[in-house]
């Protein structure tokens, strides 16, 4: 068995109009790889779930959204996030605003094969409101209305991992896992950019495999991506890229800030992404956040 | 009273909503309800439970900002996963600082105009409010004191649930709603919850704050 792949040839097997999740949480362990591989791509109209980041930005950015599903979007330390402004305050994205732990109970219904789950989480609240799909249904238990939480089922979920071997063992080290363990079991598709390759042998070390959040039939393809999540952090490889991500940020305050950032960074390709953010060597020793 | 001195206050005032909490995750989300729930945590209510504010409960309060050469002492994980399990089962009590508060209770953090399409000002969304709300014991604190927080009629995107008749589903009522500590810069106000009566001494004594006098459109609430 061997999923190793490319994240282009990834890329070139999605289509206009797919329903994509993207892992990670903020600016945190972000599968930034294949997101400047979309942002080079033509692709278009996607409908995207994320707990989004510069990821949601710069796919709003580059006008490659038609729907977002979100809780929030924000790069924690730059609290709002410039690009998802500017695409929410034009109007440009349709989207459904919801709770982080709705988001997490829609993928863990996809997960499970379910229609939906119920749970009190967003009764009283405009997110009903405003997301006439998600219904209230009564309780064949009790005599209370219930919000009906639908699946979110994905076409694609795209992942960074620490780790993985070609058979899509994917191991995570840091402190969090996020929900990357619903949008592997939410997706019909599953790829991973790992910032280390390892032979299948490594997860037999130690404790080593109990980092490994999922079972390998659920990564389709396994990218090879040192740095991948690079400007978010990738704890405890690296942490997020403060000075990126504000050059980023301040970049949608000029005029033409976006195509130029995308020429400095996107046009260029991964391998000399790399080199024009300073190297590996810089990156690995980015500090992880302190709060 | 300097700013310093305000700030202290409305710290030492915020730390007594967690007071006859016991044993619960005690969340703050910024600066101020932050160094609340340490001090709560440090002085009248040691059984609470708090976070690195990033994936694991600690022992004791972690300090703000580089920690040098201080380890946080661990006593379980709690990545975001986790925190879902705890929030689900009831057993938190969070102070957050939303944007716009209106007379039933209800916060927004999202986004503000009447326009959810297209919003005048885009904010972080919804985030984890509205399973908060629905949940678990919340406080707010609100740094600005005004008419722009404390907005007439509803706040323009609902995203924690208030006391707010209109709003609830059947078979759900007021009891299933717990707004504690409403905290400004000007004073402390609640929705009348019994068990905090006599809780604290009000903090910013001398200033009128009183409901409806200090023009904070929350008839709902009461200055303590």
């Amino acid at each position: 068995m061997n999923k190793l792949i490319t994240a282009s040839d990834v890329v070139a097997q999605l289509r206009d109009g797919m329903t994509i999740g993207i892992g990670g949480w903020g600016p945190r362990r972000k599968p930034m790889t294949f997101i400047r591989e979309i942002l080079r791509s033509p692709l278009r109209d996607l409908t995207v779930v994320s707990y989004g980041g510069a990821d949601v930005g710069m796919l709003c950015a580059a006008g490659k959204i038609r729907k977002l599903v979100f809780a929030f979007v924000s790069l924690d330390f730059i609290p709002l996030e410039p690009y998802f402004r500017r695409a929410r305050q034009s109007g440009s994205i349709e989207v459904m605003e919801i709770d982080e732990g709705l988001l997490m109970l829609g993928l863990k219904a996809a997960a499970m094969r379910t229609p939906f789950i119920p749970t009190r989480v967003g009764l009283g609240t405009d997110v009903l409101r405003h997301s006439p799909a998600i219904k209230l249904v009564d309780s064949p238990y009790d005599d209370r209305q219930w919000v009906a939480m639908p699946a979110l089922p994905l076409d694609v979920a795209l992942l960074h991992v620490d780790r993985a071997d070609a058979r899509g063992v994917c191991q995570v080290k840091g402190p969090d896992l996020y929900m990357d363990d619903l949008y592997a079991r939410a997706a019909a598709r599953t790829y991973v950019t790992a910032d280390e390759l390892v032979e299948a042998e490594a997860f037999g070390q130690g404790d080593e495999a109990r980092y490994v959040f999922w079972e390998r039939a659920q990564t389709t393809g396994v990218v090879h991506a040192p740095c991948g999540a690079h400007p978010t952090s990738c704890a405890p490889l690296y942490g997020f890229d403060v000075k990126h991500l504000k050059e980023y940020a301040a970049s949608a305050k000029e005029p033409g800030g976006w195509a130029q950032y995308c020429e400095r960074y996107v046009a260029c390709g991964e391998e000399e992404y790399l080199r024009r953010v300073g190297g590996e060597a810089v990156v690995r020793k980015l500090p992880l956040p302190v709060f | 009273m300097s700013d310093t001195t305000l700030v202290d206050t409305i710290i030492c005032a915020a730390s007594a909503a967690w007071r006859h909490d016991g044993e619960v995750l005690a969340t703050g989300i910024g600066m101020v309800p932050r160094l609340a729930a340490s001090l709560a945590k440090l002085t009248c209510n040691p059984d609470l439970m708090l976070t690195d504010s990033e994936a694991w409960l600690v022992a004791e309060p972690v300090p703000v900002g580089p920690r040098g050469e201080y380890r946080i002492r661990r006593e379980t994980h709690m990545g975001f996963a986790r925190i879902f399990d705890n929030v689900w089962g009831g057993k938190r009590h969070a102070m957050v600082g939303p944007t716009q508060v209106d007379r039933y209770g209800q916060a927004n953090i999202s986004m503000i105009g009447a326009d959810h399409r297209k919003p005048k000002t885009q904010m972080l969304g919804v985030r984890g409010f509205p399973g908060n709300s629905m949940n678990h014991a919340n406080s707010f604190f609100v740094p600005n004191h005004g008419t722009k927080v404390f907005v007439e009629g509803e706040v323009d995107m609902v995203a924690s649930a208030g006391y707010n008749p209109a709003r609830l589903a059947r078979g759900w009522g007021f009891d299933d709603i717990d707004i504690r500590l409403l905290l400004t810069n000007l004073c402390v106000m609640d929705f009348g919850v019994p068990v905090l009566a006599g809780a604290f001494v009000q903090p910013a004594r001398g200033r009128d704050c009183g409901a409806g006098s200090a023009g904070n459109g929350i008839p709902g609430a009461r200055a303590r």
